[in-house]
């Protein structure tokens, strides 16, 4: 069984190691055959270019900042929404909650054109904004809003009575008592946009222009000399540099992660 | 999810005299936290999209500045475009070899790694580190491997085998797109199995074996029957989410060679910012959530006759 699963195994984890030998190749050797894992002569030649073929640092910090804010946006929009949809009573609820679901339905490429248009039309266009703003309040909201819920619903009500003997109104309940409670949702809701949004491809493409404002996933598809040949070790080194702080954080907090990815089921 | 449509809300305590002034203010204060999700669902998704079905009756080449009433002239222009139909073809094709090749190696993968023998969590960790890896990363890495003088070619020239130029040859690039992916996306799938499969009452599993039954027998008749809904909601997940690739197909093949493998959502992004039809691409945009809407329907309709009803 042990051999079968090794075997299996290589798809999944030979092309990341592959990877991180390959961005000390020279170029020639990237398409060597017989193919190699580690490079025959290592070299700093792809590496070296990483940072001067394109402002990647710049890319690598664009990327960060947006991943963080939306985030925290997200976690804040969605413990709000999900503690009401699982505490509290108001008018509508079940409506609004339904409502929600069918917005799941509804594909970003479809949107995409009218969204566009205003984000021509408010100025927005080659500016950050509509990567942090689509994804906090956008569809791409809602999972996060079931996920607090689900929680929420969990969390036994005798621990907000305790608070309400206190004084403590409805927002005091939710500030001081429920959302300190909610690590392990705060935790998938994370790890789940930011990974989202660090790894956002589709709405990088259509909102920006300017290469300093790129974000990883554009800076990547973009090393080429200045005669626009691609620089393939260069590549590999930042794409390298892009997947590896990700995988040393998910092998340290395996369960974390695969808890919070699975929680969700839905692509990112 | 599907829990938490018919999940119900716990009764809370009954109301004393004080707690009706907290009732009055709980109306408030819970339609303004649900305030910016549900604002943002409305004027992000839900408007857009109605602006999508106005857009396609409608000629807009935003660079000449043009937008003028067409009436249906966009819907029967798409019933007669043979590329709009090849797309449909294509999309199917992708999202269908892509569930079906996902989910079953998925499930190969949950029933191996369900069993706690040392070093399952190792296997596990190997084959779920691509779901944490962006797509473009993933993809990138590939590009490079199943070039025509790439590693797989390499391994299968030392073999003796003469591989083709994957990407490039019309009858390939679709199927090593969808190969690609599966690498990419069934670590997730494994464990929502692999949760599904430990969440099988053993004491059931047991009678089944006192009763004589082959450890094939309680697979076939006991644990895979009582993971029917999961592989339903995964099996959805997995089609839906396959409807809508764009990532892998605009970095590796362009919808190329031909147009083997331009999916509807790359014809939507080439006929809107490439080609600048946004009239014509809203129409594609109005055909690609209908057919996301039917197989999803497709799908939920079936489920009767293979999803073990648990209550």
């Amino acid at each position: 069984m042990y051999a079968l699963l090794i075997v299996m195994s290589v798809p999944f984890v030979y092309p990341l190691l592959w990877m991180v030998f390959s961005a000390f190749k020279p170029a020639n050797e990237i398409f060597a055959i017989p193919p190699t894992l580690f490079p025959t002569t290592w070299t700093l030649e792809g590496v070296s270019r990483i940072f001067t073929a394109q402002p990647f640092a710049q890319q690598y910090l664009n990327s960060l900042y947006i991943a963080a804010l939306v985030t925290i946006g997200s976690v804040v929009v969605g413990a709000l929404a999900g503690y009401a949809f699982a505490r509290i009573r108001f008018p509508f609820a079940s409506w609004l909650f339904l409502f929600l679901m069918a917005g799941l339905f509804i594909p970003t490429e479809v949107t995409i054109i009218p969204i566009f248009r205003w984000v021509t039309s408010l100025g927005l266009m080659n500016t950050h904004v509509p990567l942090i703003i689509l994804p906090v309040l956008g569809p791409g909201s809602i999972v996060a809003v079931f996920i607090f819920r689900q929680f929420f619903l969990s969390l036994p009500e005798e621990l907000e009575e305790a608070g309400r003997l206190d004084g403590l109104g409805r927002l005091g309940l939710f500030m001081r008592i429920a959302f300190p409670l909610a690590g392990p949702a705060i935790a998938a809701v994370s790890i789940m946009k930011f990974l989202a949004s660090f790894n956002l491809y589709f709405e990088p493409l259509i909102f920006l222009r300017s290469e300093h404002l790129f974000t990883v996933s554009l800076g990547l598809t973009g090393y080429q000399d200045h005669y626009g040949e691609p620089l393939y070790n260069t590549q590999i080194g930042a794409t390298a540099l892009t997947v590896i702080p990700v995988l040393i954080v998910f092998l340290l907090a395996q369960r974390q992660f695969v808890e919070g990815l699975s929680r969700t089921g839905l692509k990112g | 999810m599907i829990s938490a449509v018919t999940g119900r809300r716990r009764e809370g305590p009954a109301p004393s005299g004080s707690s009706r002034r907290l009732r009055r203010i709980d109306h408030a204060v819970g339609l303004a936290f649900v305030a910016p999700v549900i604002i943002g669902v409305l004027g992000l998704g839900l408007v857009p999209f109605g602006y999508v079905i106005w857009y396609a009756f409608h000629d807009w080449n935003p660079l000449v500045g043009t937008f003028t009433w067409v009436g249906s002239a966009n819907f029967s222009q798409l019933m007669g475009d043979s590329t709009v139909w090849a797309s449909l073809g294509v999309t199917l094709a992708f999202a269908l070899m892509l569930m079906v090749l996902n989910v079953t190696l998925a499930m190969v993968l949950a029933l191996l790694l369900v069993q706690k023998l040392p070093g399952t969590t190792t296997f596990r960790a190997f084959f779920f580190s691509p779901v944490v890896v962006s797509t473009v990363a993933w993809v990138l890495i590939w590009n490079f491997l199943v070039a025509s003088n790439g590693g797989i070619n390499g391994v299968l020239s030392m073999l003796g085998i003469m591989g083709p130029n994957w990407l490039r040859d019309p009858d390939w690039a679709l199927v090593t797109l969808v190969v690609i992916q599966v690498f990419k996306g069934v670590g997730m799938n494994m464990i929502l199995f692999i949760a599904a499969l430990q969440n099988v009452p053993a004491d059931v599993k047991e009678a089944a074996r006192i009763d004589g039954a082959s450890p094939r027998r309680v697979l076939t008749s006991i644990t895979l029957p009582l993971m029917t809904p999961t592989v339903l909601l995964v099996t959805m997940i997995t089609l839906i989410s396959a409807m809508d690739v764009f990532a892998p197909i605009q970095i590796l093949t362009q919808g190329g060679p031909g147009r083997s493998t331009t999916v509807i959502s790359y014809l939507l992004y080439r006929t809107a910012f490439v080609q600048q039809d946004f009239g014509y691409a809203s129409a594609i945009g109005v055909l690609l959530f209908c057919v996301v809407l039917v197989m999803a329907a497709l799908q939920w309709g079936t489920r009767k006759r293979w999803v073990h009803d648990e209550v």
